[in-house]
């Protein structure tokens, strides 16, 4: 399996989106720089978290037009599995690839910390790592992460299983004490209509060892790298 | 020619900055202030001379890249 990171000025997680990827696969991904629209011919691309061009007029929205998005957009259509942490959610859907806008927190803190997140499904070539309805802890690290969309397209992404991951407290409830930023319906997740794509404002490249507090993000990987490989 | 661009969020959209300008201002002890919806100026300096084309040209801006229009509205504003 090969793998791609999208580098922006201004990311600032795609070392540990690579160390995490390399763990997993037994080889460094390649990392492409914004600038090229040449990438390599891969089967997961990662578009990681930051602040891409400042994260100026809005999070993500310069990047979605930048010449490797218009790369990325491509593959995604044609079924390569793309993956979007934080600011790379944030990419993806200012880009079209997924459905909604991430809007600033609702409590308008910036949010560092860990968070429980309940998988929705283990149907997915990104949560086969996983059981459905299981409970993980991931550090979400966001200023913008607060999931919108009209209530038509929530309930069609729910209709359609395209809901990948929750916020929820510890024994796995959906309650608004759990919601960190204020997300529609709990909603750190969500994947397009074919599944291929997915993007989650949490980062699960920060919980693969004992040293972060959580190695609850390296089934994601391993799971990936075997429905990939 | 110049286009004066301002965006600013669809109703029902939450806008937590805007509120906690609200909140600052009534903490300031002006009172009376209902709500508070907080948008974007975006100016244009354009080569255009023709009005027509440059509405056209900064409306497909805006729909591309200075709104995003699943939250926010935009309305163009053209200066000679």
């Amino acid at each position: 399996m090969q793998a791609a990171v999208v580098v922006f000025p201004g990311s600032n997680r795609e070392g540990d989106a690579a160390r995490a990827l390399e763990a997993a696969m037994g080889r460094a991904p390649a990392m492409v720089w914004h600038g090229d629209s040449d990438l390599p011919k891969v089967d997961l691309i990662v578009v990681p978290g930051g602040f891409s061009y400042g994260d100026y007029l809005r999070c993500g929205a310069i990047a979605a037009h930048s010449p490797v998005l218009r790369e990325v957009k491509a593959r995604a259509k044609a079924g390569v599995a793309v993956m979007g942490i934080c600011n790379g959610f944030q990419i993806l859907t200012e880009a079209g690839l997924l459905p909604g806008v991430l809007l600033r927190n609702a409590g308008l803190g910036f949010v560092c910390k860990n968070i429980g997140l309940k998988v929705e499904t283990s149907q997915s070539l990104f949560t086969s790592g996983y059981s459905a309805g299981q409970t993980l802890s991931i550090p979400v690290a966001h200023h913008d992460g607060n999931y919108f969309a009209d209530e038509a397209t929530l309930d069609r992404l729910e209709d359609k299983g395209q809901v990948a991951f929750r916020y929820c407290n510890a024994e796995g409830g959906l309650s608004p004490e759990a919601n960190p930023n204020g997300s529609a319906r709990n909603i750190a997740g969500i994947f397009n209509d074919t599944k291929n794509v997915l993007g989650l404002m949490p980062h699960p490249e920060n919980a693969v060892e004992p040293l972060q507090g959580s190695t609850d993000g390296k089934a994601m990987f391993k799971g990936i790298v075997e429905a990939l490989s | 020619m110049k286009a004066r661009v301002h965006i600013t969020l669809k109703n029902g959209v939450l806008d937590p900055q805007g509120r906690a300008i609200a909140h600052a201002l009534d903490g300031l002890g002006f009172a009376g202030v209902n709500d508070v919806r907080q948008g974007k100026y975006i100016e244009l300096d354009l080569a255009e001379t023709d009005r027509k084309a440059a509405k056209t040209k900064v409306e497909a801006m805006c729909s591309k890249l200075l709104a995003n229009t699943v939250i926010e509205n935009y309305a163009i504003e053209l200066v000679d």
